[in-house]
C-alpha cells in the first residue's frame, strides 16, 4: 500500500492540494502524512527516549508470541506494535508509536531494527508521529464519495476545527486522516473514529458524532439511521424465515 | 425465482440473532462435524470439486483443484491454512458480516479445510481496521477450543487443529496473497514472485493454501447438504449462492446472498429498492468491487451476475461489490478517485506499478478538469497496456482496468469534458504540455 506513496507524499507536504484547477480541485492525500513521520527522526522533535511495555502489554504479547512456531516470533511484529501504539494512547492520551519503541520491539522479537522500522511505516494504521486523542478516519474511496463523503470531510473539519487532512486540531483533541476503503460500503459514508465504524453518515449527523465525541461521549456504533447493521434501510427483505430461530 | 431462506448459508448475515456457539448450533453449524471429517480427506476436496464452489476473493479460481495442489503428505514441513479476511477491495464488505454475525460458520470451515489439506494450523488475517469484528472471531474461536471443537482431536475427529487470528494493518497490497504470507511472517506487504506457488513454499517456507473468508465458510453447508444441493445454484461452472453488496445510487444499499446467476437488474430492484430515480437514471455499474472494469446501462439491462457472463463483457465477477452510478455521477471523477487508491496502495516493488499508477492518477485528475488533449486519451489507454500484466501481481492489472472500462465505454464523455474546457479557457490558450513520463 503505503510504500509507494511515502515519496511523493514526503516531497509534496501533507495535506496538500492537488489538481486545484477547474471544478475547484479536490483535496487528497494527505492521509499518510498526518499520522507518519517520514524522513529522520529531526522531524518528530518531541520522540520520548525510552519506551518500557507495561504490565497489560506483557501480558498480552506473552499470549501474542505463542501464536507463531518457535523462532518464528517476528511474525508478532505487527501485534507487538499495536500494543506500543495502544500503551502510548493510555499513558499520555496519543496513540503512537515512537522511534525508541520500535527499538524496543525489535529486541523483544530478534529482529534488526531496520526490519521494525519498515513495517512500522508501511502499514498506514501505525503512527509514527503524535496524534490527536481521537482520531477521525474519513473513507473517501468511490463507494463512499458517491454516498456523500465529501460532506462528511466538510463536517468533520466544520466541527472539529481542523484545516483538513493531516491537522490536528489546536486542543489535541482531534486528528483527521483521509483512509481508504474501510469495507463497509453498503453503509456508505462512513467514518472511522480510533478503532470504531460510524455509518450512513451525512453532514448533520456527522457533526453531531463529533460535538458527542468532543464531551467525551461514545454513541453507539454502526448506523447512524438506525439499520440493522448492513441490511436494507427500512428492515430486512429476507431471513425472515430462518430455520432454527 | 429468488434463492429462499432455507437455502442460505448464512443465516445470520444481518446480525438479527446471536453469533454465540449456542445459537450457530441451533441455525445449523458444527452438526455431524465429526462425522463428516471421518470420510475422509479425499471426500471433502472431492465433495468441493464437485459443489462447484470457485474462490469468492475475486479470481474465481476452483476451491477443489486448489485444495489438491497441497501435497498428499508431509515431507517433514508442517501444511499451513491461512484465511485471507483482509477484505479492503473497495465495493467490498461482506466479509466483515461472516466475522462479525456468522463466525461459527468460518471457523468450522477452517477446521474441514485443514483437514483436506493436511494442516494442523490455520491463520485468519482479519484487516486491522477490523478491530471489532476480529474480537468477535476471537471470542468464536475461544468457544470452539472450550467445546473441543478446535485443539487436539478437534470435534473427536482424531486430527489436531489449531486456529489463530492475525491482524493487518492497513495495506490494500496484503489481501495478495504472497503479499498476505509476508505480512504475516512480519514483514512488509510485498507480494513473492510465483512460482514457487504457495502450495509448495508459502508460509514459514511450508505448503500453504490462501482462501477467502467466504470460500471457506461456505464449505461446512456444502459438505452437510451435498455438492449437488450447492451446484444447483447459477449456471453450470457458476454455481453456488454468493453474497452481493449493492451500493452507491441505489434506494436501499445492502448485502444479500442470492443465487449465482441472477439476473443484475432483478438484484438490485428485488433487494436494493431499484436504482435511485429509476432504472432508466442508470448511467453503470462496476459489478465486482473496484477492478473490474464498469458496464454501461445497456449492458446492466440484461447481463447475469456470474463469472462467464461479465466476462463476455469484459469484466468480471470479482468479490461481487456492485457499485451503482446513476446519471448524476461525475464518472470521470468517480474512476479517477479509483485511480488514486491504487496509487496509494501500490507497494512500490515493481515500476511498471509505483511509477504508473501515480501517472495514471495525475493523467486522470487532468481528465477530471478536462485539462487536456483529446489524443491523450489514447496515450492513457496504451500506458495502461504496458503497466497490464508487467508486474509481480495484479494490484497495477486491477489498477488500470478500471480506466480501461471508461475509455472504452465513455470515450465521448471524456472528450466533452476535453472540449468544454477548452472552450471555458478560450481557443486560444496554449495546449496542456504532454506529461510522458513521471513528474
Amino acid at each position: 500500500m503505503s510504500g509507494g506513496s511515502h515519496d511523493d507524499a514526503h516531497r509534496s507536504g501533507g495535506g496538500r492540494i492537488a489538481g486545484g484547477h477547474g471544478q475547484g480541485g479536490q483535496e487528497i492525500g494527505g492521509g499518510f502524512e498526518a499520522t507518519h513521520a517520514l524522513g529522520n527522526a529531526n522531524e518528530v522533535p518531541d520522540q520520548p527516549t525510552r519506551f518500557e511495555f507495561d504490565a497489560e502489554s506483557e501480558a498480552a504479547l506473552a499470549d501474542i508470541i505463542k501464536r507463531y512456531p518457535p523462532g518464528k516470533q517476528a511474525s508478532a511484529v505487527i501485534p507487538a506494535l499495536y500494543l506500543v501504539q495502544r500503551q502510548m494512547g493510555r499513558q499520555t492520551g496519543s496513540a503512537w508509536v515512537p522511534r525508541v519503541a520500535m527499538d524496543v520491539v525489535a529486541e523483544r522479537l530478534g529482529m534488526a531494527p531496520i526490519r521494525v522500522y519498515e513495517v512500522a511505516t508501511f502499514y498506514l494504521m501505525f503512527n509514527t508521529k503524535p496524534i490527536g486523542k481521537v482520531h477521525l478516519q474519513v473513507c473517501g474511496t468511490t463507494p463512499c464519495w458517491l454516498r456523500g463523503s465529501d460532506e462528511v470531510f466538510r463536517a468533520c473539519k466544520d466541527a472539529g476545527h481542523l484545516k483538513g487532512y493531516g491537522d490536528t486540531s489546536p486542543d489535541g483533541m482531534f486528528t483527521l486522516t483521509e483512509v481508504e476503503c474501510l469495507g463497509g460500503c453498503v453503509n456508505a459514508p462512513l467514518l472511522q473514529v480510533d478503532d470504531d465504524y460510524y455509518e450512513d453518515l451525512d453532514y448533520d449527523r456527522t457533526v453531531a458524532l463529533i460535538e458527542a465525541l468532543r464531551r467525551g461521549e461514545r454513541p453507539p456504533i454502526g448506523s447512524a439511521i438506525g439499520r440493522q447493521t448492513s441490511a436494507p434501510a427500512g428492515g430486512p427483505l429476507t431471513l425472515i424465515d430462518v430455520p432454527g430461530e | 425465482m429468488a434463492l429462499s431462506d432455507k437455502d442460505r448459508i448464512f443465516t445470520n448475515l444481518y446480525g438479527l440473532h446471536d453469533w454465540r456457539l449456542e445459537a450457530a448450533r441451533r441455525r445449523g453449524h458444527w452438526d455431524r462435524t465429526g462425522e463428516l471429517i471421518a470420510k475422509g480427506r479425499d471426500w471433502i476436496i472431492n465433495e468441493v470439486k464437485e459443489s462447484g464452489l470457485r474462490g469468492r476473493g475475486g479470481a474465481g479460481f476452483p476451491t477443489g483443484m486448489k485444495w489438491s495442489f497441497m501435497p498428499k503428505k508431509s515431507d517433514g514441513r508442517p501444511h499451513y491454512l491461512v484465511v485471507n479476511a483482509d477484505e479492503s477491495e473497495p465495493g467490498t464488505c461482506k466479509d466483515r458480516d461472516i466475522l462479525r454475525h456468522d463466525p461459527h460458520t468460518l471457523v468450522e470451515g477452517c477446521l474441514f479445510a485443514g483437514v483436506a489439506m493436511g494442516a494442523h494450523a490455520g491463520y485468519i488475517y482479519v484487516r486491522g481496521e477490523y478491530y471489532n469484528e476480529h474480537l468477535v472471531l476471537q471470542a468464536a474461536i475461544d468457544e470452539a477450543y472450550a467445546a473441543g471443537l478446535l485443539g487436539p482431536n478437534a470435534c473427536g475427529s482424531g486430527w489436531d487443529f489449531d486456529l489463530y487470528v492475525h491482524r493487518g494493518a492497513g495495506a490494500y497490497i496484503c489481501g495478495e496473497e504472497t503479499a498476505l504470507i509476508e505480512s504475516l511472517e512480519g514483514k512488509k506487504g510485498m507480494p513473492r514472485l510465483k512460482p514457487p506457488f504457495p502450495a509448495a513454499v508459502g508460509l514459514y517456507g511450508a505448503p500453504t493454501t490462501v482462501n477467502n473468508v467466504e470460500t471457506i465458510a461456505v464449505v461446512p453447508t456444502i459438505l452437510r447438504r451435498g455438492a449437488a444441493w450447492f451446484a444447483g445454484f447459477g449456471r453450470p461452472k457458476n454455481s453456488g449462492t454468493k453474497i452481493f453488496c449493492i451500493q452507491g445510487h441505489v434506494e436501499k444499499p445492502c448485502n444479500v446472498e442470492e443465487e449465482m446467476s441472477i439476473p443484475l437488474r432483478e438484484l438490485i430492484e428485488r433487494h436494493a429498492g431499484g436504482v435511485r430515480g429509476g432504472w432508466d437514471n442508470l448511467l453503470c455499474v462496476i459489478p465486482g468491487g473496484s477492478s473490474t472494469p464498469l458496464i454501461p446501462k445497456e449492458a446492466c439491462d440484461t447481463v447475469l451476475m456470474d463469472f462467464d457472463a461479465l466476462r463476455e463483457h469484459k469484466t468480471g465477477l470479482g468479490t461481487a461489490g456492485v457499485i451503482v452510478m446513476d446519471k448524476s455521477t461525475d464518472l470521470i471523477k468517480a474512476i479517477a478517485r479509483l485511480s488514486q487508491f491504487y496509487k496509494h496502495e501500490s507497494c512500490g516493488q515493481c515500476t511498471p506499478c509505483r511509477e504508473g499508477m501515480g501517472w495514471v492518477k495525475r493523467v486522470m485528475d487532468r481528465m477530471v478538469d478536462g485539462r487536456a488533449e483529446v489524443t491523450e486519451i489514447d496515450v492513457l489507454e496504451q500506458v495502461t497496456r504496458q503497466i497490464e500484466g508487467h508486474t509481480i501481481c495484479a494490484l497495477a492489472d486491477g489498477g488500470v482496468w478500471p480506466v480501461q472500462g471508461l475509455i472504452r465505454h465513455f470515450r465521448p464523455m471524456m472528450e466533452e469534458r476535453i472540449a468544454a474546457y477548452k472552450q471555458r479557457k478560450g481557443a486560444t490558450a496554449a495546449p496542456a504540455p504532454l506529461p510522458m513520463a513521471a513528474e
